[in-house]
């Protein structure tokens, strides 16, 4: 078994998969560990009103606890009943700039990310997580389609 | 089910004052006004009532003196500490793992969407046309002031706040008012004190905080497509408010808060441009500033007069001292409430010291107020009791002849921002009104809801009646709370005194750590 980690740009999607599956199958063939990266995406300067404000703090519990049930704990159990050591990271933030920088905390060998297809205005105007990533990862990033 | 009983009272509610509105408005206004001036009166008088021989309202000196005093007693730490504010509002200072959090600039910027609005517009303009441009002078300095007002309030708004287990927040004075005074060994005083605020603070909200934003914005809109009944605007302002604080439907509350911090920037840049295109003026503008501060330039009242109206446009703009900004800046997450109390010191100057004083050149340069160009002094309208003016308009329509006459299309932008300015002040205002009832009558989905729709009724009346009187007295509420807010900061500021010293020890020993 190798000591590499693959980081996995995981959305959580349940329609889109595959990127957990290959990175599983990757890491598996390669003997590699998965570091599970799910980001919700968040800015400070975001403007709230004063109740939102008031909320915000037990709003963040439910969205953390959220995400790990939802997201975390089932992918964790796939990749665990594959055989492949895997941990995970809920963070909130600007996605790619996050990725990177648990890539570079956990000395990561490559990047999966998915393809969301996403053809929104704000991806058309300022890029997609998936380019972002493509542009700027200072590891082989894989992007599944 | 809930829903349709609520609408149905509501609509019945409504249709009810706002039919009669329209049917007799100037009846029902003038009983109202009777009744309601009858009965406040003696309040709204002793509130305002001024120095004898003066025209000066103790209310303002109450505020301009504690002004003065935190200015003092924290060591001029609104200049001191300005740098070290902007780091903490842009994130330097942040712990990257409480992502998620209410950040310090959201704080602000919620606290500024509450305070920015007609302060800014309307009230500059008045008191420029009534204390010259002189009161300019005057209206920065008492922001300046003020800053160290905010920065008192809101260090203790975080500090005393109440944390419930579902993790929402209440904070504000009626808490720091009673805890804080609980632990300096006055807890009986401190009740009390907390609940007239709170009597004062639901008051101010319904008031000054609604039916005169809902006035405002109605009496802006009549000027654009012309005169119709207020119930009408009334109405669809109060739906709007029903929407955003009963329906929970947040995307117009969070629209509204994208739109009014562009519409401020949008304000503040049109008001730049217009300096700049009068650059040669800036320097005779900045002299009749000065000039007027200490002579009046022929002002009525001179140095005194453009005094006056200088302090008192500064703390009806930016609220220091009042207490409700503590209301919002007490959900920050932060380890050290003092903080909040830095960031919070940026909101007079951002309201007052920036867009006020952009409003005063703006009416200054673009010469609006008219001058006897033979002895150079302004001519003084003694009818009107202020100085005289192109159009012979004051207020926001001032304000909007002075921007309109170097770009004509900008009243139409200026009304729209009034109009947003309203709705924010409006949503900011029910939920400090609404954080001092459920103080007074218990946290609950049904004190919740009984404050919230009485809230949407006065928005309709606000919008349909023309009651001075009851604007008064919620003026006077506003500035009630201001009363009972600096009386006890004066118990509680050697609290805010260690926590400032402990946290500046701390952040020059590097234990509080920079993270960017």
């Amino acid at each position: 078994m190798s000591s590499d980690t693959f980081i996995v740009a995981f959305e959580g999607a349940p329609d889109n998969p595959g990127v957990l599956e290959y990175a599983i199958h990757r890491a598996k063939t390669e003997g590699a560990s998965l570091l599970l990266v799910h980001i919700l995406e968040w800015s400070p300067y975001r403007f709230l009103t004063p109740e939102e404000l008031a909320e915000r703090h037990g709003r963040r519990k439910q969205e953390l606890a959220r995400a790990d049930q939802v997201v975390m704990q089932p992918a964790l159990a796939r990749a665990e009943a594959a055989g492949v050591p895997a941990k995970g990271v809920i963070r909130y933030g600007q996605v790619v700039e996050l990725i990177l920088e648990e890539t570079k905390k956990a000395q990561a060998t490559a990047i999966f990310v998915g393809r969301s297809g996403s053809q929104s205005m704000a991806a058309r105007v300022f890029g997609s997580v998936t380019l972002g990533l493509a542009q700027l990862a200072p590891v082989p990033t894989v992007i599944v389609p | 089910m809930f829903n349709k009983t609520v609408l149905l009272a509501l609509a019945t509610l409504f249709a009810a004052p706002a039919a009669n509105a329209q049917e007799t408005p100037n009846g029902i206004d003038a009983a109202i006004n009777e009744m309601v001036g009858a009965a406040t009166g003696p309040f709204v008088n002793f509130i305002f009532s001024p120095f004898p021989g003066t025209s000066f309202p103790w209310i303002v000196l109450w505020l301009v003196i504690a002004a003065t005093v935190f200015t003092v007693y924290f060591a001029f730490v609104q200049f001191r500490s300005f740098p070290h504010s902007i780091a903490l509002v842009t994130g330097k200072y942040s712990d990257p793992d409480d992502a998620g959090e209410v950040s310090h600039f959201q704080a602000l910027a919620t606290a500024l969407s509450g305070t920015v609005g007609l302060g800014n517009i309307a009230g500059v303009a008045v008191a420029v046309s009534i204390g010259g441009p002189g009161a300019t002078f005057w209206m920065i300095l008492a922001g300046l002031m003020g800053m160290a007002s905010k920065f008192t309030e809101c260090t203790l708004g975080v500090k005393y706040r109440n944390e419930y287990p579902n993790g929402s927040v209440s904070g504000g004075p009626m808490y720091y008012l009673s805890k804080g005074m609980e632990e300096r060994g006055f807890a009986g005083l401190g009740k009390f004190l907390a609940i007239l605020f709170s009597i004062f603070c639901v008051l101010g909200a319904l008031g000054g905080g609604n039916m005169f934003q809902a006035n405002q914005a109605h009496a802006q809109i009549s000027n654009i497509v012309g005169d119709y009944p207020g119930w009408i605007t009334g109405i669809i302002f109060a739906a709007i408010v029903f929407a955003v604080i009963i329906g929970g439907l947040k995307s117009i509350a969070q629209v509204t808060e994208k739109v009014v911090p562009f519409m401020g920037v949008l304000y503040v840049g049109t008001a730049l441009i217009i300096i700049a295109m009068n650059y040669d003026q800036i320097g005779w503008a900045f002299g009749q500033i000065f000039a007027g501060a200490f002579t009046g330039l022929g002002v009525a009242g001179g140095l005194v007069g453009a005094l006056i109206q200088g302090f008192k446009r500064a703390a009806f703009s930016n609220e220091a001292g009042v207490g409700s900004a503590a209301i919002a800046h007490s959900a920050v997450r932060t380890k050290e409430p003092i903080t909040e109390g830095y960031v919070s010191l940026l909101e007079p100057f951002i309201d007052t010291v920036v867009i006020c004083t952009m409003t005063a050149l703006v009416i200054v340069i673009t010469g609006v107020l008219q001058i006897d160009p033979q002895t150079g002094l302004y001519i003084w309208d003694a009818e009107a009791g202020r100085v005289a003016t192109e159009g012979n308009v004051s207020g926001v329509a001032l304000t909007s002849a002075a921007f309109g006459s170097a770009l004509s299309f900008f009243p139409y932008v200026l009304a729209l921002a009034v109009i947003l300015f309203a709705f924010s002040t409006m949503i900011s205002w029910s939920y400090y009104g609404l954080k001092a009832w459920t103080y007074m009558f218990g946290e609950g989905k049904a004190q919740e809801l009984s404050f919230k729709i009485l809230f949407c009724i006065f928005v309709v009346i606000g919008a349909a009646m023309n009651l001075g009187p009851v604007i008064d007295f919620s003026d006077a509420a506003i500035f009630a709370m201001a009363l009972v807010n600096i009386f006890g900061l004066y118990f509680l500021m050697p609290i805010v005194k260690a926590e400032m010293l402990s946290y500046q020890a701390r952040l020059k020993s590097g234990e509080i750590k920079r993270y960017a």
